[in-house]
Parts: C-alpha cells; sequence; structure tokens
C-alpha cells in the first residue's frame, strides 16, 4: 500500500499537498489541466523531488528519503525512456542489473520480456531503429523485468497515436494483472483513465483529493472534475 | 506542464567524491608550488631596475599583439560571415588549425619565411632592399598574430552570426547599403565583441613562452616568463625567479579577470557553416576586397606551416637516434596527459559541483612557467630536479590541458544528465556503472575532441621542460629548439616536420576515434 502522508510538495511559488493512500494493486488515474502538478506528484513518489513536509510509505515503511533507484518504483517518462546507444536487450538488461552483468537466467528473463510484450527478434537493435509503439513496448519489457511493486506512468504514450495507445494501455493493464503492482498514471483523456484506472484522483489548484472509483467519479463528477471536463 | 523537477539529492552526493578528490588534488598541484614561491621571493626584494624592462616588454607585446589580432580578424570575419564559398568549410577548419600547432613548429616556419634567408628576404634581395629581421619585438608580435589571428576571427564571426538574419532583411527592406548596415548593425556588435577579443589574446599572449624564447630574449626582447627561465637556467638565481613569477602570477590573474569579464575563453568551438543571407553586398569592389582579405590570410596561416613541410621532408629522412628517441618521450608523455587530464576532467565534470569546477578552471590562471618554478623550488632540497622533469611536464601539461577538456566536457555531460539523468537514477545506475553505462558511450565525440586537444596540447609544449631537462633529456620540441640553437636548420626542419605529423595525428586519431560509430 502507497501511503502519502500529510505531504506538501513545493516548486519556486507552486505548492500542492496530498494526504491519501493506494491500495496494493490498485490503478490510479491522476487527472487534471496542464500545470496543475501531476507530473510534481510523480516526481515526488519516483524520488526525484523531496517534499518540503509530511512522508511517502510503501507498506509501512517510510521512502521519503530514499533515493530514486532504490526505491520500490518503477517509472516511464513522457520521452527519453530508452538509451539510445544501447540495444533493446541491454536497456532491458538494466532493468535487472544497472552493471550489466547479466547471468544466462537474466539474459532469458530480459528474452521473455520482450516477447511478452511482442518484439521478439528484436533484442539486437537500437532503439532509433523501432518505431514509436515498439520503443513503447520496449520499455514496458523492462518494468516487467524491474519487479518494482509500485509502477508510474508519466504519460509515456502521449506521442503515440490513439490506437496505438489504447493498445499500450490494454498491454500496461495486463502486465499489472500479471505482476499485481501498483499503478500510478497521470492522464488527459477521461477515456483512458476508464479504460485502466480502477480510481482517479484529480489534481487542480495545488490540491489533491483521495483516490474516488472511476465510474462514481465520471457520473457524479466533483466541482474540480466537472470544470477540467468542460 | 508543471516544470520539470531537478534530480535529486542522494545520489549525486555519492558521485560527488571523486570529483571534490580530483578538486582538491589539483589545488594543491598549484597552490603547493605558489606558496613554495611566496615563501622563497621574500616580497619584490631581489627585483633589481633591470627587471622592469621585462615587464615593459611583456605588456608592451601583448598590447601590440591584442590589438593586431583583432584589427586584422574583423575584416577576415566579415568576409567569412557574409561569403559562401565552396572551402569556407575547410577555411573555418584551418582557423581551428594554430590551436593544436606546436609553437616551435610555427618558429621554424617563420624562419623559413621572414628570417635572414627566408623567402621574404631573397625577394628583399633581388629588389635591392636590406635584409628585415625576424628576432625582437616584430617577430614576438608576428607569432603572436600567427596563433590568435584565427582565434580572434572565430570569435568576431560568433558576433556576426549572432546577429539576426531578420535584421540584415529589415535593412535591405529599407534600402538601406553596406555602409548603412556596417552602422547599424555591424559597429554595435563590433564594439561589443572586440573589447573580449582583446582582453583573451592579451592574456594569452602575456604567457607565452616559447615564442619569446625563440623570436625573443636580449634585453630589449624579454618577457617576464622569459626572465624567469634566465634567471633559473643563466643565474639560477632562485629568489629572482621566484621575485619574477610572483609579478607574473599578479599579471596573469589580473588579466585572466579580465578576459572572464569582457570575453570568453578561448580555444576551438563549433558550427559555423550557416553564412548570414545578405542584400546588401552587391559591389565588385567589395566582393573583391573579402576575397583579398580571406586570400592573404590564408597565406600568412598556410605559408609558414608550408614551409616547415618544405623544408623538412629532405631533413625527415636524416632524423638521428636521439630525435626519435625524443619523439618517442613526447608520444609517451602526451598520451599519459591525455590519460590523466580526461580523468580529472571526467570526475570533475562529473561531480556537477560549482567549486569543484572552478578550481578545473583555475589553471588557467596559472603560466607553466611559474608552475614549474614552484615546482623545482619544492623539489630542489629533496631530490635533483632533472629526475623529475618528465614528470613535472606530465602534469603541469595535464593541468594547463583540463580547462579545455572540462570546456568541451561540462556541457555535454550536464546534456546527458537532462536528457537521461531521471532514466538513470530511477534505474539506480551509480557511480562507475553511471559512467561506463551512459555518460562515457554517449560523450564519446566529445572525449575524443577533448583527448585529442590534449594530446596534441600537450605534444607539443615547449615550457616548463626547458626549467627541468638536463643534456641526456629531451622531449621533440626541446630537441627542435636544441637543434636550432646549434644552427642545424635542416636537422631542426626535419624533427620540426616529424613533431607537426605527429601532434596533428594523435588529434586526428582522436577526434575521429570518438567520432566514429558514436550513437545518435
Amino acid at each position: 500500500m502507497l501511503t502519502l502522508e500529510t505531504l506538501r510538495l513545493t516548486q519556486d511559488d507552486f505548492t500542492l499537498s496530498a494526504d491519501w493512500q493506494v491500495p496494493t494493486g490498485g490503478r490510479v488515474a491522476l487527472i487534471g489541466p496542464s500545470g496543475a502538478g501531476k507530473s510534481t506528484l510523480m516526481a515526488a513518489i519516483a524520488g526525484f523531488l523531496t517534499p518540503t513536509s509530511g512522508r511517502i510509505l510503501w507498506d509501512g515503511a517510510d521512502i521519503t528519503n530514499v533515493a530514486p533507484g532504490k526505491r520500490p518504483v518503477a517509472m516511464l517518462f513522457q520521452d527519453g525512456n530508452l538509451f539510445p546507444h544501447l540495444t533493446l536487450a541491454q536497456n532491458v538488461g538494466l532493468g535487472i542489473r544497472p552493471d550489466l552483468r547479466l547471468s544466462a537466467a537474466d539474459k532469458d528473463r530480459v528474452q521473455t520480456a520482450l516477447d511478452r510484450v511482442g518484439l521478439e527478434g528484436m533484442a539486437a537493435r537500437k532503439p532509433a531503429t523501432l518505431s514509436g509503439g515498439q520503443q513503447s513496448r520496449a520499455a514496458l519489457a523492462r518494468v516487467l523485468v524491474q519487479r518494482r511493486p509500485l509502477l508510474l506512468l508519466d504519460e509515456p504514450f502521449a506521442s503515440l497515436g490513439p490506437a496505438l495507445r489504447v493498445e499500450m494501455l490494454d498491454l500496461v493493464a495486463d502486465l499489472c494483472r500479471d505482476t499485481g503492482a501498483t499503478l500510478i498514471l497521470v492522464s488527459h483523456t477521461p477515456d483512458d483513465a476508464r479504460r485502466i484506472a480502477d480510481s482517479v484522483v484529480v489534481v487542480d489548484q495545488g490540491a489533491t483529493d483521495a483516490p474516488v472509483d472511476t465510474e462514481a467519479a465520471f457520473a457524479n463528477p466533483s466541482a474540480a472534475l466537472s470544470h477540467y471536463l468542460g | 506542464m508543471a516544470p520539470r523537477p531537478v534530480a535529486l539529492n542522494r545520489g549525486a552526493m555519492i558521485r560527488g567524491w571523486p570529483g571534490r578528490s580530483a578538486a582538491l588534488a589539483l589545488a594543491a598541484f598549484l597552490l603547493a608550488p605558489l606558496i613554495a614561491i611566496l615563501w622563497r621571493a621574500g616580497g619584490f626584494g631581489s627585483l633589481s631596475t633591470a627587471d622592469w624592462p621585462a615587464l615593459r616588454f611583456t605588456l608592451l607585446q601583448a598590447v601590440l599583439s591584442a590589438l593586431c589580432s583583432a584589427a586584422l580578424a574583423v575584416p577576415v570575419a566579415r568576409a567569412l560571415a557574409r561569403r559562401r564559398f565552396g572551402l569556407r568549410g575547410a577555411y573555418i577548419a584551418l582557423m581551428g588549425a594554430p590551436f593544436i600547432l606546436p609553437v616551435i613548429v610555427a618558429v621554424i616556419g617563420f624562419i623559413a619565411v621572414f628570417g635572414r634567408a627566408g623567402l621574404l628576404n631573397s625577394g628583399l634581395a633581388l629588389i635591392g632592399v636590406a635584409p628585415v629581421s625576424i628576432y625582437g619585438l616584430h617577430g614576438v608580435v608576428l607569432a603572436h598574430v600567427f596563433f590568435n589571428l584565427p582565434l580572434s576571427v572565430r570569435l568576431i564571426l560568433q558576433g556576426w552570426q549572432a546577429i539576426p538574419a531578420e535584421r540584415f532583411r529589415l535593412v535591405a527592406l529599407l534600402g538601406a547599403d553596406s555602409a548603412s548596415a556596417q552602422r547599424l548593425l555591424e559597429w554595435p556588435m563590433l564594439r561589443q565583441v572586440l573589447p573580449g577579443v582583446i582582453a583573451v589574446v592579451f592574456a594569452i599572449c602575456l604567457t607565452s613562452f616559447a615564442v619569446a624564447l625563440t623570436l625573443g630574449g636580449g634585453p630589449r626582447a624579454t618577457t617576464i616568463e622569459l626572465a624567469i627561465y634566465q634567471a633559473f637556467r643563466f643565474d639560477f638565481d632562485l629568489g629572482r625567479a621566484a621575485s619574477l613569477s610572483l609579478v607574473q602570477f599578479a599579471l596573469v590573474t589580473l588579466a585572466g579577470l579580465a578576459a572572464l569579464k569582457f570575453g570568453t575563453l578561448g580555444g576551438p568551438g563549433a558550427g559555423f557553416d550557416r553564412p548570414v543571407a545578405r542584400w546588401d553586398l552587391t559591389g565588385r569592389g567589395l566582393r573583391l576586397a573579402d576575397a583579398l582579405w580571406l586570400g592573404l590570410a590564408a597565406l600568412f596561416l598556410l605559408g609558414p606551416l608550408a614551409a616547415v613541410i618544405a623544408r623538412g621532408l629532405t631533413g625527415l629522412t636524416h632524423l638521428g637516434a636521439a630525435v626519435w628517441q625524443a619523439a618517442m618521450v613526447s608520444l609517451a608523455l602526451a598520451l599519459a596527459a591525455t590519460g590523466l587530464t580526461l580523468i580529472l576532467a571526467l570526475t570533475i565534470a562529473t561531480a556537477r559541483r560549482g567549486w569543484v569546477e572552478l578550481v578545473g578552471m583555475a589553471p588557467l590562471a596559472a603560466s607553466p612557467l611559474v608552475l614549474g618554478t614552484g615546482l623545482f623550488l619544492l623539489i630542489h632540497p629533496l631530490a635533483r630536479p632533472a629526475d623529475w622533469a618528465l614528470v613535472v611536464t606530465l602534469t603541469v601539461n595535464a593541468a594547463m590541458a583540463l580547462p579545455f577538456a572540462l570546456r568541451i566536457l561540462t556541457p555535454v555531460i550536464a546534456g546527458i544528465e537532462t536528457d537521461y539523468g531521471r532514466l538513470a537514477d530511477q534505474l539506480n545506475l551509480q557511480g562507475w556503472t553511471r559512467l561506463r553505462w551512459l555518460i562515457l558511450p554517449r560523450a564519446r565525440p566529445a572525449l575524443g575532441f577533448a583527448a585529442g586537444l590534449t594530446a596534441a596540447l600537450s605534444m607539443g609544449d615547449l615550457g616548463v621542460i626547458t626549467l627541468f631537462a638536463d643534456p641526456e633529456r629531451a622531449t621533440l620540441p626541446l630537441m627542435v629548439w636544441r637543434l636550432m640553437g646549434a644552427y642545424q636548420m635542416q636537422a631542426a626542419a626535419g624533427a620540426a616536420l616529424l613533431l607537426l605529423i605527429l601532434s596533428f595525428a594523435l588529434f586526428a586519431l582522436f577526434d575521429l576515434g570518438g567520432r566514429r560509430h558514436a550513437d545518435p
């Protein structure tokens, strides 16, 4: 379970507060207007931003001051999720061991992960030779081998076309089901949120409320949500 | 979009310790000699009135060199900025070449062109004019203009290219001619850029040693840097050498600060491929003038090089064993200095701390002979300085090249961290692993370029080695100078050509090696 305990984030003159929990295996969509602080909140959970006050806990353990790479967190950013100078196998392998000293069993896991996301036979390719959708798949393969219980998606599929984005979200949903991972994703479109998330958090004007069941949230939108939906 | 958060805290701190140690070691290496000098000099008491001309000459030649370089660079840069021609790229590359050209090689070329038996005087003799001498103030200034004209051209060209093309279009729309364009756009730019150019060239010429050593000398043409050397080698007056070093240190620090304030650090840059589109340059006279300036500058830069090659070719086949041995020593030194500089530069640039980078740039304020004097004072009571000649040369060369390597690497590594730092943090790539799998592969072209510069600079350096070396020890530049001193001009030209080939080959190998198969 992820717990954000009276969390307060500050960036320049922008502040954001959060005080809620996500149960293990939950799938939460953060929605809200641009600049509302969705990415800021993700950055704090991933460890890229130190909170001004409050704590972040995973299963009761305080991870507020743990370095990003040591948190139980895997994250995909808006862009740059693969190192362009490494092959797909190496990019995925980094998720197992950052020094890439992989055993035969590790290499099998890399191969299996690549197969699982539909990139059979592409292990030796470099990212530049892949389509945008294939690059997203490779990044997901790494998430798969990372085996981190909490997955953060900061709009990694934003540059893909609608059909491809839906395909990726379904793949993410499958992976989460396979691994039992907890998911938090930033979403701009209500459709995406409905498709994958079981609850939504509206981020607006520096405040966040506890996750609300997705269907209920859209059926009976709060003031902030209806303002956002227009 | 909320502003992108900056990378955290913990990982960066762990990453910092090699950089901090490197910076501390470098600071000790720069400060210990200075303290030795301060202690030994005991003020300026051991300076006599005989040292005033050295100070005067140092300032005079630096001022003249800076003014001449800047004045000549303006028309050349203007022609480059506004003309398109087939060899424009090659011409701009030529402007980077003197940076890695060993001073002693250029001097040999100068003597071949302007010397007593050189091309110029042979021509003058044909028309019955008395020969001119290359030695003295004008020779020193000429050599300094040779080295700093290209740098000045590049800096001024940057200024020209910073004028937005729209402004020239506006001038064209207003129907203005070239003179009005000059008044409206070009003069204001030059007023902004030129003080920086002059300050940078002035600072560079203050510490010039090899040029003064070979083309200066005598009571009327001795720089402080050269006076330090003479106090050492001729009088073995360490107290006076220390006092002179103190004067030189004060001068260089002041000039360095002025250069930092007014301009940017010199050194080769990149990206001048876009000539500015102009509509105000229709006259045939202007076109001719531009061609003339470009031609003259090319002749001035290529002439001495061509002369070295022409004279050296015959000498190249008759090089003695001593020359080959010196070449091996220089190669080994250059490679070792390159390794040391790259390690320092990488650790300092990846530390990403302000004060660490500042220490890394500090060698700019040091002059090799001042550093050498201090190191000599430190070593002298403990061991025979000649035994340490190569180690001292290696470390001083590595330190002197460090600011240039940092200037190349720091922005590249900062860019890598901006683009991939969070991904690397997320994947827990720290320390050596981060270097191995992220920084080294992505910074490879920049590393190759920095390595090439360091190797070439170190290969061609003729500085601190002159204080330490005994007759049994020599680097290739020192060997060339000794052959010159023994009036073996043929052998000197051959050795100079070998030095030229090795310096440029080292640069090209590292630079191409870095770029070859580099990832996008």
